[in-house]
């Protein structure tokens, strides 16, 4: 892979790139970052970003994240909008093999220092009773009638089931339910995969944190969000488990092999998506949002296990739902598109939604404000909280980073780090790490991640959300 | 057989690439099994106890290849199992393989980390020279 998509790069603020459209580029790609980000990235990404530019239906711009990295068809950190009235196209590369894999961020109440001498045990109860890690099993069996229900209620069906409470739901992107889900579109081998993972955090980057608030950037924010300095919360980063991988693998096979029939020219082929308006395209969507459900749902059900624990720990402070985001998904969408309001499909991978003040699917008490951004760090490193701007809606569709992102692959770090070693190293900075896995945690090495501290800068630069505050944690739990 | 099987993993910034070489097509779809399977373990671990049997079928080898790895991802996430002898037959766009291997041991195997999906990113089945070539990258 050569220099030329770099090569043709514009630096049109000291936040934003532009490659103009040439070939069959149907719009502009627009990068966020830093100069120092946009020299680390891979190659790859702008080769990505510039392939989802040529896709049929595209509004504005091929959009990428600072933390963008390689993925496949998408670059992670893109964000993309189609018009179905242009013939635009729904991508499960675009959204990717974990639907809805996102954050939440709870409150606790309590203060680093009432913590401290029952960290231990807390870590230890935590480990113990949230499943996590490679063949790790939930607690909660769905027959077929309940899956549905699950797939089709999201985290409402499972505050209807008693993990959670009703204030919960409103701290949750679509209010915990997200509409237009069609849980006969998800196979039978989806279901099957779900059947033992319901109420588990994975592996690979997936994790229970509980964090400290280290610093408060926007005092306002911050009290409209519940935080301040010295205060103790507990974020959780799961996604939708085996059926949205498994959702994901199949529709991506679909696409791949009808492409040709809906008459699509793609670029490559791991770009495979539908048009919006075909059943293909449909199915899709019904089955993601059933995805996103899942999602929803499974991280209500951890948050449940999660307050049980803090319960018998804590008895007298309540955990409260700060907000939940999620990553990897499509959702319909209103956006001002240059003074004419469209109705759009917006596709995030590895990318938050991030919407202004006033935004109308906002709860009445961070209307004022703006949405939570809940940006989640590597193992051991520090994670932020922002809050969306108005202008996020003109730059990148309400849009904002999702994380740190690699910076080295996984084999790289394993033959670099020792997992024993790295947490006897964090243990030594305070920080209590659990994994049924020593080699899961080499992989996943504070430092193989980009420093998420410069991501988070360049999207506060960038305007596309800005920073509220700084987590840095005190337990970990590795899946 | 499996145990003589040429594979290795290619670096891909996220994830992970799977490569298995051999001599015959057949050949490196197994191999590129075992690079699946030492995505989450080493393969030495893992004993071949159990038979599971596996059928796909699609318009040309490299998608069969994504097909097979992610039928096999799919019997270890719902059997929690882990595999380490793979057998592959193909003819006219179908494939049919086994799989032998064991349940998950935490202690033993200490799993890396889980596969969601084979993808479509850097996949390749070639003839190069006298060998095989199957690859891709799997989402981790």
């Amino acid at each position: 892979m050569s220099n030329i998509e770099r090569e043709q790069l514009v630096q049109v603020t000291d936040y934003r790139w532009e490659m103009a459209p040439r070939e069959k580029m149907a719009v502009p790609v627009v990068i966020f970052a830093s100069r120092e980000l946009v020299e680390a990235m891979d190659e790859r990404v702008f080769e990505q970003a510039r392939n989802v530019a040529m896709l049929p239906g595209i509004v504005k711009a091929s959009h990428a994240m600072p933390d963008a990295h390689w993925g496949y068809g998408f670059p992670i950190g893109g964000v993309a909008a189609f018009d179905p009235e242009q013939g635009g196209v729904v991508s499960a590369g675009g959204v990717g093999f974990d639907i809805s894999c996102g954050v939440r961020t709870l409150l606790t109440g309590l203060r680093r220092a009432e913590i401290e001498a029952r960290a231990e045990r807390l870590a230890d109860s935590l480990a113990a009773n949230i499943p996590a890690g490679l063949g790790s099993k939930g607690l909660i069996r769905l027959n077929d009638k309940e899956m549905t229900a699950m797939l089709a209620g999201g985290a409402r069906w499972a505050v209807e089931r008693g993990y959670g409470s009703e204030a919960d739901l409103e701290r949750i992107e679509e209010r915990g339910c997200m509409a237009g889900a069609e849980p006969d579109q998800v196979s039978p081998r989806a279901r099957e995969r779900q059947r033992q993972e319901m109420g588990t955090l994975g592996s690979g980057n997936h994790y229970l944190e509980v964090q400290e608030v280290s610093e408060v950037f926007d005092e306002a924010a911050a009290r409209a969000y519940g935080v301040q300095e010295g205060d103790v919360v507990v974020s959780i980063h799961c996604g939708s488990r085996g059926l949205g991988h498994q959702i994901g693998t199949e529709f991506l096979k679909r696409m791949v092999v009808e492409a040709p029939k809906h008459g699509i020219q793609l670029p490559d082929r791991e770009l495979a998506c539908a048009p919006l308006r075909s059943k293909l395209g449909q199915a899709y969507l019904g089955a993601m949002r059933a995805g996103i459900n899942c999602a929803l749902a499974n991280r209500q059900i951890v948050t449940h296990l999660t307050r049980e624990m803090f319960e018998r720990l804590f008895p007298d402070h309540p955990l409260r739902l700060l907000y939940d985001v999620s990553h990897n998904t499509c959702k319909e969408e209103w956006h001002e598109v240059e003074g004419q309001r469209r109705r759009l499909f917006v596709h995030r991978k590895g990318a938050t939604r991030a919407f202004g003040p006033g935004h109308r699917e906002l709860p009445e008490a961070l209307r004022p404000v703006g949405q939570p951004v809940l940006i989640g760090g590597s193992m051991g490193t520090a994670s932020y909280i922002l809050r969306g701007t108005t202008e996020s809606e003109t730059l990148a569709f309400s849009s904002a980073c999702h994380g740190a992102g690699r910076a080295m692959s996984r084999r790289a770090a394993t033959r670099k780090w020792q997992g024993s070693r790295v947490v006897s190293d964090l243990a030594a900075r305070g920080i209590l790490i659990r994994s049924p896995s020593m080699r899961g945690v080499a992989e996943e090495a504070p430092d193989a991640y980009k420093d998420v501290s410069e991501v988070v800068e360049s999207a506060h630069r960038a305007g596309l959300a800005r920073k509220v505050a700084r987590l840095v944690p005190l337990i970990c739990i590795k899946g | 057989m499996s145990e003589e099987l040429r594979w290795e993993h290619f670096s891909h910034q996220a994830d992970i690439g799977v490569r298995g070489h051999g001599r015959t097509p057949e050949e490196a779809f197994e191999a590129a099994a075992l690079a699946l399977t030492a995505v989450v373990t080493d393969p030495r671990k893992v004993l071949p106890e159990k038979r599971v049997e596996i059928a796909c079928e699609a318009p040309d080898l490299e998608l069969l290849l994504v097909d097979w790895l992610n039928a096999l991802i799919y019997e270890m996430s719902t059997r929690k199992m882990l595999f380490r002898r793979f057998e592959v037959k193909l003819e006219d766009g179908r494939l049919q393989g086994t799989a032998s291997g064991e349940p998950i041991d935490l202690q033993r195997h200490q799993p890396a980390v889980e596969v969601k999906g084979a993808t479509y990113t850097e996949l390749e089945v070639k003839q190069a020279g006298d060998e095989w070539i199957a690859q891709c990258v799997v989402d981790v």
